[in-house]
């Protein structure tokens, strides 16, 4: 299968007053057409920032300083930002964690489907009435597709007069609209209760199956990522810790960091027994020492840790970033 | 074992507010019943977990408890006292017996206040130490807590969330009480912190022989630490009893559609999938009947019109559904 969007060594920095932060360092990714990859990671491990960058929606203070984003074989950093804009939206799109915050509380959702249409969609008729009967058409059609009942009259509402839930399946519309061949889904279900993530994870996995696109699911929710996702690709302050199939990653977690993830996850089979937390906190990633990142908090950690540590491969399309792979072999 | 807490039938609703033209109108209230008819006991030295959804009124209940907020009916019956008919003097120093760790690690502590504040202020409202000696405490229940000594003059801005809940909990625990609501304590914190405040909860359970009222939305961290469970759905409790009992077989159809939409990590706990149909009903105006019957899948006639009463469906377990006796289930109906 070959990659529809690769990126290579990207490295996004942030300038603050107390200095500069490498939000995201030396990140490469990889979404194979048709895939579920799952990016894991705590706050501010630069899950975000990495596919922000990608997006080319990285504003000042912050800025992508190195690397290649490839998709389908063009560079996304070197397009104009008329070129950019034209990719996002229409090519990829991205829907946001705050379903309430990214739609815009003034316009009616029909009002904002009908801009992604606009936009991007160059097979409607140029002007008139059969320009707006198809927009009409489309959107209607949209939110047939993400489970919204009696759409024509939802069309006419505005994001506050919807529930949680129904706001994410409306943003999922307005980012589909134009049927992208790769969906960012950022934290799409984190403000959800349960049985309403639930639903919109099955929607995501569903559509993904019938327009045939690629989803890169962003989420710090190990068990979403198992449900949903062929791959996975774990991050720790600013860096890939791990990736590769999700079950075996889970299975048999290569890095400290993945295996404390997993061990602090409670489990009601584990009562009674001790919880195992990894101790301490993130590093603070100004001035950060060019060792490894997990070196604080890991339980296994040596001399060789001080060095710079980069991505070894862990068997069959696995890979980690840990001085240990060295000494046991995969 | 003699409850420590037993609450009978409380209820807390709030009505709307009107204007003057809806009053002169005579346009009636509109009441939530965000907590109705609710009752429950919680065992010394037991945790019991208090699972539901956003708005079931969870939260509301852990506060009518204390009488954060004032319940409107019912009695709560702490060590043999009756917590809701306690003058306020009287309430202050029950207080110090039952206190509450809240969700948001940030807007439940006071910015302007340094941690040696926050942490020493119970001391000084219930009189317990002044001074040299209540600086010494809080050191001591500080440190207990995770924190170093030298950070008591520092502001809660200067901690990250994980160490501002810590703050939190060590301000629930200096007056030495005996119960404590904890009110979603880490819905708001990065898994690998979480499971530091969890394991942390329950140290100090043991050593200082606490009783907790957990509430929680995530079924895992409830399933790990709760002795019992308690499901809530629009204000009411549709079922409780021993942990394992209902994690392992729930008999109400909303605790069984819960527990099947929890993402599982390992491929073979995978459940069948039971589909909910739509939201969460306002509680505003909420359905006749069974509460649960506009989303449930098993609902039949007599559901849209009567309310279930709670029955026993095995030690210490109970439920209210109309088809309990009927053996239907969801997870057997969707099963394999």
């Amino acid at each position: 299968m070959s990659a529809l969007l690769e990126v290579r060594g990207l490295r996004t920095v942030f300038h603050t007053r107390a200095g500069e932060v490498w939000a995201v360092d030396g990140v490469d990714v990889e979404v194979r057409r048709g895939e579920c990859l799952g990016i894991v990671g705590e706050s501010g491990s630069g899950k975000s920032v990495t596919f922000a960058s990608v997006m080319g929606l990285v504003r000042s203070p912050g800025r992508v300083a190195e690397g290649q984003i490839l998709f389908e074989g063009r560079d996304l950093r070197a397009l104009s930002l008329r070129e950019m804009r034209a990719v996002r939206g229409k090519e990829i799109a991205m829907t946001m964690q705050d379903a309430l915050t990214a739609l815009n509380p003034a316009l009616t959702v029909g009002e904002q489907i009908r801009e992604a249409l606009e936009a991007h969609d160059e097979t409607l008729p140029a002007r008139g009435q059969p320009r707006r009967a198809a927009i009409r058409a489309k959107s209607v059609e949209m939110l047939g597709l993400v489970g919204i009942p009696s759409a024509e009259s939802r069309l006419r509402q505005y994001p506050h007069e919807f529930s949680g839930g129904m706001r994410q399946r409306i943003m999922i519309a307005i980012a589909l609209a134009c049927r992208p061949k790769l969906l960012i889904a950022d934290e799409p279900t984190t403000a959800l209760d349960v049985t309403i993530q639930a639903q919109v994870l099955e929607l995501i996995t569903d559509i993904r199956a019938r327009l045939g696109m690629s989803v890169v699911l962003i989420t710090h929710d190990l068990g979403v990522v198992a449900e949903h996702c062929d791959r996975v690709m774990v991050m720790y302050a600013g860096q890939v810790v791990e990736s590769g199939p999700t079950a075996e990653v889970i299975a048999t977690p290569r890095h400290p960091y993945t295996r404390g993830l997993l061990a602090s996850i409670p489990r009601p089979g584990l009562r009674g027994q001790p919880i195992r937390p990894i101790e301490g906190q993130v590093p603070d990633l100004i001035g950060m020492a060019p060792q490894c990142r997990f070196y604080s908090r890991c339980p296994v950690r040596r001399e060789a840790c001080l060095a710079p540590v980069a991505m070894r491969p862990a068997g069959a399309g696995r890979s980690a970033r840990c001085v240990l792979l060295d000494e046991v072999p995969a | 074992m003699k409850p420590l807490l037993t609450v009978e039938h409380l209820s807390k609703h709030y009505e709307s507010r009107r204007g003057l033209v809806e009053r002169l109108t005579g346009v009636p209230h509109t009441v939530v019943r965000a907590v109705n008819d609710v009752s429950l006991t919680v065992a010394k030295g037991e945790i019991l977990g208090l699972i539901g959804e956003s708005g079931c009124g969870k939260s509301t209940l852990g506060r009518a408890i204390l009488r954060l907020n004032e319940p409107n009916a019912g009695k709560v019956v702490f060590d043999g006292t009756d917590v809701t008919a306690l003058d306020p003097l009287a309430l202050k120093n029950m207080r110090r017996r039952m206190q509450i760790i809240f969700q948001d690690p940030y807007a439940s502590l006071n910015p302007r206040r340094t941690v040696a504040e926050i942490v020493g202020l119970p001391l000084k409202l219930h009189g317990l130490a002044s001074g040299e000696e209540a600086r010494a405490i809080t050191a001591r229940i500080v440190e207990r807590v995770g924190l170093k000594a030298n950070q008591l003059d520092r502001y809660p801005h200067q901690f990250s969330g994980g160490q501002r809940q810590r703050i939190g909990i060590a301000r629930a625990l200096v007056s030495n009480p005996e119960f404590i609501v904890c009110d979603e304590p880490v819905s708001a914190l990065d898994v690998s912190i979480q499971a530091q405040i969890i394991a942390l909860l329950l140290e100090l359970k043991r050593e200082m022989g606490l009783t907790y009222l957990f509430i929680s939305h995530d079924i895992s961290v409830i399933g790990y630490l709760a002795d019992r469970v308690a499901v809530m759905y629009l204000g009411e409790i549709v079922e409780m009893g021993p942990v394992d009992d209902v994690l392992a077989n729930p008999r109400h159809p909303y605790t069984q559609s819960l527990l099947s939409a929890v993402p599982e990590i390992e491929p073979h706990g995978r459940k069948p999938r039971v589909r909910l149909k739509g939201d969460l009903p306002s509680p505003l105006h909420p359905p006749s009947g069974c509460k649960f019957h506009t989303r449930c899948p098993l609902a039949i006639d007599i559901c849209r019109t009567l309310a279930p009463v709670s029955e026993n469906v095995g030690p210490g377990h109970q439920a209210a559904c109309h088809r309990l006796a009927e053996g239907v289930s969801l997870m057997s109906e969707t099963g394999a």
